[in-house]
């Protein structure tokens, strides 16, 4: 959260997008985070990302919780609403706006305290019931608001900056979405915004619950030596399965990626993700192979980055209730009451 | 024992059944109920069950009143007594004079039964097991029998019985001819081999008039949808669960699309209450109207978000079926016991809006008025029904709805409001009544957008940490709190036939025990004006009443006076004036209590002060 507003002038030869937006549109607030912080890198990937896909910002509710990353939300999308709730919940809030609003694109804001901890229930609940959304964790295995404790994702055997080690199992939140049947689920790295661009974009085009998580490892308190989320650390341990591209209609997005074949999956809404493959076996269609790779790797102590998961024909959580097409807050009076005759009945089925 | 006359009552006494929890008696007990009502005469039936399943006791008393008394009266006239583990003590609980009912197909040796009683034996169990084989048929109906059994010691009419019996069971011919079967079995062995009618007796009236019979939960529910709440988010929690389970029901019937079938609702049953809350906040924050209904335990949950809800100013609306605390406490027994902690909810400096319904009938007015507050007034509204109202059948007036009326949206800025430079600042109070404006996130695309928090933030929703800047903020929320007075049910006031010095105050399911009560006490001689307080904020007509009388009592159904600080403490009235009259046992509070706490402080009052002439 910031007191200062970025100033609106800009060059006047900035590129525009199809909507005749500038990346300048998209952004927000100046960030107070800590000069050099991932989340910041996973900032601008939002800001580019909904450039790229011509999304009008005032249609994106962007909602988070408490922490670091729960912040955020206020250095993009400036024209959106936002909504910085409490301490782990903001998969319910969004989960409810979701549900009066079908319409909107909704961008779930977290970090690993707020979705491994307090909100673990919350994050799994609302992937499980398959909320349309795309949910973002700012990962950096360290509470940095609260000056340096460790997260519930801060590897066994990793150490803090005062040099504790940490003694606790990491809870491995790309796994557990995959387990709870998320249908878009991916892990990228804050510091590669050539593969996390287009892995936001393709997850906002999903249908259905999106989850990414970024390792963003926090300047200040968790990029040393002995942490396993620190630039250096998971730049050396990346492997990531493939690099994707989004294409909307007929118009592909210009991102650099890396040669190797490609795969084109897609999407309920049209959205075709082209999969360049680095891994000739890696199936992102398969999510017992995604879980069994995920742990292989995990054993060796590499960070697997990339698309591990798609479903490209799954629904959210509208469809499972069948609920009208017409968002449910702009129904008035005449759609929603049954009337004085209708009670009429009632009362009479009550004597 | 003194020899004692059996009562003689026509349509004025109680009846209880004691049972075993899972034996399948509610369906008659309940049938037993509307069948008396069908006769044209008022009842109040009452649930009396454990938190369990299966297995442990569980009570149904039901009260003939021809004179339309709906509070608990206290006392027993008839047992019903289907329950071994619990015969002593229902055994006891009967008045002198009363009646017994009991399964004699095992002898029971005397000492088991009083002397100032009358005893009815019918060996149901003989007579079922001769006639069912199945176990269940047998369990099931063993209850039809002893129904049928008391139509004829009570003289109820069986077409009356039948034709209820028919409307339960329409389209399933096979179990309304069992059922019916069942119940001359029990009816004619009581006709052959019993002294039938006994001194307690049905007799047909018209008292019933067009009111109707029904649960509050139900009720509160159908004000949702007349409310048009279009998403609900619960957790299951006795004894509120059947709100949102008779919210699924009635949106089933009226809130599907008629052209695709669809449905224009949304219901979630969330992992716990802290995300059924969040998703309410959520949903209300982006313009829908959302509730939850949950219980004690459920509100301490929800605080920190009730909290968010306040000094974000988000509509939600808790329906709070109160139980007995604190912590687990009873969760199967009434209390109003959550006052404070719904008034004040959450950390820092809150105040909520409270309302309190006597009857489902102002529980489906409040319900649906509670969404027009919520929204106008941007904040989260309780409505405090409790198990007493919630989970039993009340006689109440018909529902009504007046199809003129719109809901009130409250102060939302539209994106043509925008367009033509309204200053937008989310929380500018434009008008002077502390409301501010918002708008729904996706309105326009450059004006109007906001960032909701629970930290400080300046009017135009900017983020500050400014002591100035928060206190404006706090001190435009008590304004708020402030024009919510006039926008809440005003309380409601009956003067005593006399002019007298005492007043009484009291809410909720208290209700029909007062009036009553006033009766009673009337012929006591003791005259008493009376307000009941339907909502928080307190009215100012609160204040008046309490500075027109020298003694006020306040009577509520918990251990604190939670009610009596509450006006203690918004109102700075000095506690001595305000005389606690509390019930807290988890039973209904009765007329007799208030009667009897109420007569004695009453006369009390007539001695002359001798601490004062010592000294």
């Amino acid at each position: 959260m910031t007191y200062i507003a970025k100033p609106k002038f800009h060059h006047p030869g900035l590129k525009k997008n199809e909507l005749g937006y500038t990346h300048r549109d998209y952004e927000g607030k100046i960030s107070t985070l800590c000069a050099g912080c991932g989340h910041d890198s996973i900032t601008a990937s939002i800001i580019e990302a909904c450039y790229e896909l011509s999304i009008e910002p005032h249609r994106v509710a962007k909602i988070s919780g408490i922490g670091c990353s729960s912040k955020t939300p206020d250095y993009f999308l400036g024209n959106s609403h936002g909504f910085n709730s409490v301490h782990g919940r903001m998969p319910s809030v969004l989960t409810g706006a979701n549900l009066a609003n079908r319409d909107l694109i909704y961008l779930g804001v977290s970090g690993d305290g707020d979705s491994a901890s307090i909100g673990f229930g919350q994050f799994a609940h609302s992937i499980r019931r398959a909320v349309n959304m795309t949910y973002i964790v700012e990962n950096n295995g360290v509470y940095g608001l609260t000056k340096g404790q460790f997260s519930a994702t801060a590897d066994r055997g990793s150490k803090s900056k005062k040099g504790v080690t940490n003694t606790d199992n990491a809870i491995d939140l790309v796994a557990i979405a995959l387990q709870l049947g998320a249908t878009f689920v991916a892990r990228s790295f804050s510091g590669d915004k050539t593969q996390l661009v287009p892995l936001i974009a393709a997850a906002i085009r999903h249908k259905g619950a999106s989850f990414i998580d970024v390792i963003s490892p926090c300047i200040a308190f968790n990029n040393h030596a002995g942490s396993t989320k620190s630039f250096d650390y998971v730049r050396e341990h990346n492997d990531a399965v493939n690099r994707l591209d989004v294409l909307v209609g007929r118009d592909p997005i210009s991102v650099d990626y890396a040669p190797g074949t490609v795969q084109v999956v897609e999407q309920h809404d049209g959205t075709r993700l082209a999969l360049r493959k680095l891994d000739a076996d890696y199936d992102p269609h398969d999510r017992l192979g995604a879980q069994t790779f995920l742990q292989k790797h995990a054993a060796k102590g590499q960070i697997v980055t990339g698309l591990l998961y798609v479903d490209p024909d799954a629904e959210d959580l509208h469809t499972h209730l069948d609920t009208v097409e017409t968002p449910l807050n702009t129904l008035d009076e005449q759609a929603l009451c049954p009337g004085s005759a209708v009670l009429d009945k009632i009362n009479a089925s009550l004597r | 024992m003194s020899v004692q006359s059996p009562i003689s009552s026509v349509n004025d006494f109680v009846v209880r059944f004691a049972n075993v929890n899972g034996s399948g008696s509610a369906s008659a007990n309940e049938l037993f109920a509307r069948s008396i009502l069908r006769h044209g005469v008022p009842v109040s039936p009452r649930n009396i069950f454990p938190s369990n399943i299966q297995g442990l006791p569980t009570w149904y008393e039901v009260r003939v009143t021809e004179d339309g008394h709906l509070g608990a009266r206290g006392g027993v006239d008839m047992m019903v007594a289907m329950n071994p583990q619990t015969w002593d003590k229902d055994v006891a609980s009967i008045e002198p004079g009363g009646y017994l009912f009991y399964d004699s197909t095992k002898p029971m040796p005397t000492s088991k039964f009083r002397e100032d009683i009358t005893v009815i034996g019918v060996p149901l169990t003989a007579i079922t097991n001769s006639t069912y084989t199945d176990p269940r048929q047998r369990q099931l109906f063993k209850n039809i029998i002893y129904l049928g059994a008391l139509c004829a010691l009570l003289d109820l009419d069986p077409k009356l019985v039948e034709q209820l019996i028919g409307e339960q069971y329409k389209g399933k011919e096979k179990l309304l001819s069992s059922n019916v079967h069942a119940l001359h079995l029990g009816r004619d062995w009581a006709l052959q081999n019993l002294k039938c009618p006994i001194g307690l007796r049905v007799k047909k009236s018209d008292k019933v008039g067009d009111r109707i019979f029904i649960e509050g939960n139900s009720a509160a529910a159908l004000g949702a949808v007349y409310g048009g709440a279009t998403v609900c988010a619960w957790y299951p929690i006795t004894p509120s669960s059947s709100v949102a389970e008779a919210f699924t029901s009635h949106c089933k019937k009226y809130r599907h699309d008629p052209e695709t079938g669809k449905a224009k609702y949304a219901i979630v049953q969330g992992e716990d209450e802290l995300a059924s809350i969040g998703i309410v906040i959520g949903a209300s924050w982006n313009g829908a109207r959302a509730f939850t209904a949950t219980s004690g335990p459920g509100i301490s949950l929800m605080t920190e978000f009730i909290g968010l809800s306040y000094f974000a100013e988000i509509p939600a609306v808790i329906m709070n079926i109160q139980r007995a605390g604190p912590s687990t406490g009873m969760p199967t027994r009434t209390q109003q016991c959550d006052v404070i902690a719904c008034a004040y909810a959450s950390h820092g400096d809150t105040k909520h809006v409270l309302l309190f319904p006597e009857d489902p009938a102002e529980a489906f007015e409040f319900a649906a008025a509670a969404f027009d507050l919520a929204e106008r007034l941007q904040t989260t509204i309780f409505l405090m029904l409790d198990l007493d109202i919630g989970m039993n059948h009340r006689l109440c007036r018909p529902l009504k709805w007046d199809d003129a009326k719109q809901y009130d949206r409250g102060k939302v800025m539209t994106a043509e409001m925008l367009e033509e430079g309204r200053d937008f600042g989310r929380y500018l109070d434009v008008d002077g009544d502390g409301i501010p404006y918002r708008t729904y996130p996706g309105t326009h695309p450059t004006k109007g957008s906001y960032f909701t928090r629970g930290t400080s933030r300046d009017r135009y929703a900017r983020y500050s940490e400014e002591g100035a800047v928060y206190a404006d903020n706090m001190q435009r929320l008590v304004r708020k709190f402030e024009t919510a007075q006039d926008m809440v049910p005003r309380p409601l006031q009956a003067n005593a036939a006399k002019p007298t010095k005492y007043g009484v105050l009291y809410f909720g399911s208290t209700s029909p025990a007062m009036d009553e009560a006033i009766g009673i006490l009337e012929a006591r001689g003791h005259q008493l004006d009376r307000m009941r307080i339907r909502a928080f904020p307190f009215h100012s007509s609160v204040a008046s009443f309490i500075a027109d009388h020298d003694f006020v009592y306040v009577v509520e159904q918990n251990r604190d006076a939670q009610l009596r600080q509450l006006i203690v403490n918004e109102n700075g009235i000095d506690p001595v004036r305000l005389v606690p009259i509390l019930h807290y046992d988890g039973t209904p509070i009765t007329a007799r209590f208030i009667a009897n706490s109420i007569g004695d402080h009453q006369d009390h009052l007539k001695v002359t002060p001798l601490r004062k002439a010592v000294t």
